[in-house]
């Protein structure tokens, strides 16, 4: 199946004596359909008439609210405090009215209670002041992380002033940060290199800062020359300490355990965390928040995003509020091409299947993609082909653990390491029998987790 | 407002395309070149026997999907199934024989265990194997492919029994038997056929002259289909062909027919020589290889996916043990069936192979490591 590439692959010459980095075990190569969105610069997005700030926008506890419905609230302020270790603030992206707070359900199923903020028709011009944060401690800088509400951006949005607590006792090798967007589709960390380039790489340096580490690599894949050659002029000129690792493109190398293996050659034991092989990795969208958070003290309200996908008219890279429902999103794309069958949340191969167009996004929203109607196709009975396991990239063996999952034998699957399956996608997306091989992992880790 | 309809589902959101259909046309598609050969060297009767193969394997599918109310014909299995049991069949085969392979194979190996996917034996060797031990003769009775009709004996010296047009042993039905009759003591391969007055085409005998005579005529004969034998197995070039196809369009992989052939050579190679009395070290791998039903055997039949491993570690496994047992029957069995058997005998042991032969897992903790902590 040929590839298409992202925006100008052919213009960079690897050496092709050299063997290009990537991780070893399954993985699969989908078509990358970049090509539709990672074309347009950024754009920013008009204030939308509505706003539906969520509570729940990071892994761990929803934050406590902190504003009442009727409450005048101004942009950047905060609206929600983390009610836990593992939680995080959440700021208002706005200037502008409660008008209430409600039950909403986001893209991934998640029920929780959100702000619904009126804007003002004026809203107040950024003017955030330059902090020189070189000069402060590598606490206060974490702080500020936390007091800026950043969490994760590559997706799980996990609180970032928690992975970047360096336990005592335990010190940072490397610190990884992962440009690999290996997502067909999603472009957002992309543009977010290319034209956001000093601000994430400051972000880096203050991410270095806190944790300290031996040597920091950004990792990316081929797929985005331009970028890659951005990085490295940029890192030249500002004289930083950083790598610039190319990849070959394979997914799922995005997700932290593959991008250590291929960066950094160490495998995270099962069960186990990054720091346990002493790296930490962050995605580069989150370094260029935690920048304008320590060198602006600008909290995390708004986030570059990718709406994309073959049925909307003009795919674009947007900088949006926190907040703003999907309908909005896709009428500045200039609405539907043709009607979609699917609205997806993230990426195609781990986003969310959504139906309600006003749906908010949140702080881990990295795409919309709306995705034409595919051959439906039935699923047949497992051939034993084995192609699952050949893709599995966790070294499971899918088959097994399905046919034990679809048998109620949830031991059975947990002790195939069931649990070290990440739901990346890549057994079901070459499963020529069609089954929902992710569907049944998924089932299988909750009821799991019951029975123990 | 007005909601259009939406799929909701769970990721991920795009797919491979592949699907159990395509693979199954993929593979009959890859085969026809060797059967068109066979329909070639042997005649219209050959295209009968395929025909009447695929139709019974279909027609019985059919019926059985009356019973289930299902529709599984077009997942293009129980094609394959005839087309394979088809080939597997010599050109003269008494023609029902070849419906109760297929309906045996369907019916009996197939559907009476759950249907595609929860076999555990391959359908079509299930089929030709019990067809061979009930119709024996009729099975072991070939034709010679025409173009072997007017083809010289191998050797002028030993011109005694020139093939008849009708029917021929194979050559390695002929070599067993001298080697059990004691006349192919102390002799190869090549000699024995000689020896016995097996003939080689021109084309083949030039070939060989060629090389130096460092390739048997025979060899190259049987590597380009001139060769008594099944429909199907004849030629072992467009089997390749096919093979290649398959590999390229990765819906089998290199690990089975790679160990398989590989280990099965070693083994000739070294203990080959043994039953004719030439010691270790004598065997002839070549000639071994491109005989009777091998090559379709270990890119075809071996590959079955339901039938072999998933892992490739226990595909190689797997592989190992076909070429093992494939060597233990042609050379020391005593019936000219030792692919099908080798093959049958690893599908066996195959749930054992799955069971415990998993791939590595992907920062998986070693057992000391733990014991200490």
């Amino acid at each position: 199946m040929p590839r298409r590439f992202g925006c100008g692959l052919r213009h960079i010459k690897e050496s092709s004596m050299q063997r290009i980095p990537t991780f070893r075990k399954g993985g699969v190569h989908p078509d990358d359909k970049k090509v539709l969105s990672c074309g347009h610069a950024i754009e920013k997005l008009p204030v939308p008439s509505e706003l539906i700030v969520s509570l729940s926008q990071h892994l761990g506890a929803p934050a406590a609210p902190t504003k009442q419905k009727g409450d005048v609230v101004t942009r950047g302020e905060k609206i929600g405090v983390a009610s836990g270790f593992i939680s995080a603030d959440v700021h208002s992206p706005v200037t502008g009215t409660i008008k209430e707070i409600r039950k909403v359900t986001l893209a991934n199923s998640v029920s929780c209670d959100a702000f619904v903020i009126i804007p003002d028709e004026q809203q107040p011009e950024d003017a955030y002041q330059r902090v020189d944060w070189q000069a402060q401690k590598p606490e206060e800088l974490l702080s500020v992380v936390k007091d800026m509400g950043i969490v994760g951006l590559g997706g799980a949005t996990f609180p970032a002033h928690v992975k970047l607590t360096v336990p005592k006792g335990k010190s940072v090798d490397y610190l990884v940060i992962n440009g690999v967007e290996c997502e067909p589709y999603l472009t957002a960390d992309h543009r977010v290199m290319l034209e956001r380039t000093d601000g994430a790489l400051t972000g880096i340096m203050i991410a270095a800062r806190i944790t300290d580490p031996k040597h920091i690599i950004i990792g990316v894949e081929m797929n985005k020359p331009d970028a890659i050659a951005r990085l490295k002029e940029r890192i030249a000129a500002l004289g930083y300490p950083i790598d610039v690792m190319s990849l070959k493109m394979k997914y799922p190398q995005g997700d932290e355990k593959q991008l250590l293996k291929a960066t950094i050659r160490k495998e995270i034991p099962s069960g186990k965390l990054p720091l346990d092989v002493g790296a930490i990795v962050c995605n580069i969208g989150t370094c260029y928040a935690v920048y304008e958070a320590c060198a602006y003290h600008k909290p995390l309200m708004e986030r570059v995003m990718t709406v994309t996908g073959e049925c909307i008219a003009t795919p674009k890279n947007i900088l949006a509020p926190i907040g703003t429902k999907v309908a909005d999103l896709i009428a500045f794309c200039g609405g539907f091409s043709t009607e979609p069958e699917k609205l997806v949340s993230g990426g195609p191969m781990m986003g969310f299947a959504f139906y309600d167009d006003q749906t908010p996004v949140a702080k881990g929203t990295s795409g919309i993609l709306a995705l034409p109607a595919s051959k439906s196709v039935a699923s047949t009975p497992c051939i034993s082909c084995g192609r699952c396991v050949a893709a599995c990239p966790m070294g499971l063996t899918p088959n097994r653990l399905y046919r034990n999952i679809s048998h109620e034998n949830y031991e059975e699957a947990m002790k195939l390491g069931l649990m070290d399956c990440k739901e990346c996608g890549c057994c079901a997306y070459v499963c020529p029998a069609h089954l929902p091989l992710v569907h049944g992992m998924k089932t299988g880790k909750k009821m799991g987790r019951k029975k123990k | 407002m007005n909601q259009p309809s939406r799929t909701v589902s769970t990721s991920p959101h795009i797919h491979a395309n592949s699907g159990t259909a395509p693979i199954m046309w993929s593979v009959s598609a890859a085969l026809a070149p060797a059967a068109l050969w066979g329909v070639y060297v042997f005649g219209w009767r050959a295209l009968l026997v395929l025909l009447i193969s695929i139709t019974s394997a279909v027609l019985v599918e059919y019926l059985l999907c009356r019973i289930d109310g299902k529709n599984t014909i077009v997942d293009g299995s129980a094609f394959l199934t005839g087309l394979l049991v088809g080939m597997n069949m010599p050109p003269a085969i008494p023609l029902f024989i070849p419906v109760v392979a297929s309906a045996f194979a369907i019916f009996v190996v197939k559907w009476s265990f759950g249907g595609l996917g929860a076999n555990w034996m391959n359908p079509a060797l299930g089929g030709r194997v019990f067809v061979f031990f009930s119709f024996t003769s009729a099975m072991s009775t070939f034709s010679t492919p025409r173009t072997l009709v007017d083809a010289l004996p191998l050797s002028v010296s030993g011109a005694s029994k020139v093939a008849d047009a009708v029917s021929s042993a194979t050559p390695l039905g002929l070599i067993k038997t001298a080697v059990g009759s004691g006349s192919g003591a102390g002799l190869e391969t090549w000699r024995i056929l000689a020896q016995e007055g097996y003939p080689a085409t021109r084309f083949a005998q030039g070939i060989s002259d060629a090389l130096g005579k460092a390739v048997s005529p025979y060899t190259i004969d049987s590597f380009f289909g001139n060769v008594a034998g099944c429909i199907g197995e004849v030629s072992t070039i467009l089997l390749l062909v096919g093979a290649i196809y398959l590999l390229c369009k990765k819906i089998i992989t290199w690990q089975i027919p790679v160990s398989y052939l590989g280990s099965f050579a070693l083994f000739v190679w070294v203990f080959g020589g043994i039953r004719s009395g030439l010691g270790l070290f004598h065997g002839e791998a070549l000639s071994a290889l491109v005989s009777g039903g091998l090559i379709l055997g270990a890119f075809f039949m071996a590959t079955d996916m339901v039938t072999s491993p998933t892992t490739g570690k226990g595909q190689i496994i797997f592989g190992i043990g076909c070429g093992f047992f494939t060597f233990l029957f042609r050379y020391f069995g005593s019936l000219p069936e030792a692919v099908s058997l080798a093959i049958l005998l690893m599908n066996i042991v195959n749930p054992t192979i799955e069971r415990y032969v998993l791939p590595k897992r992907f920062g998986a903790i070693k057992p000391q490591k733990e014991a200490k902590s």
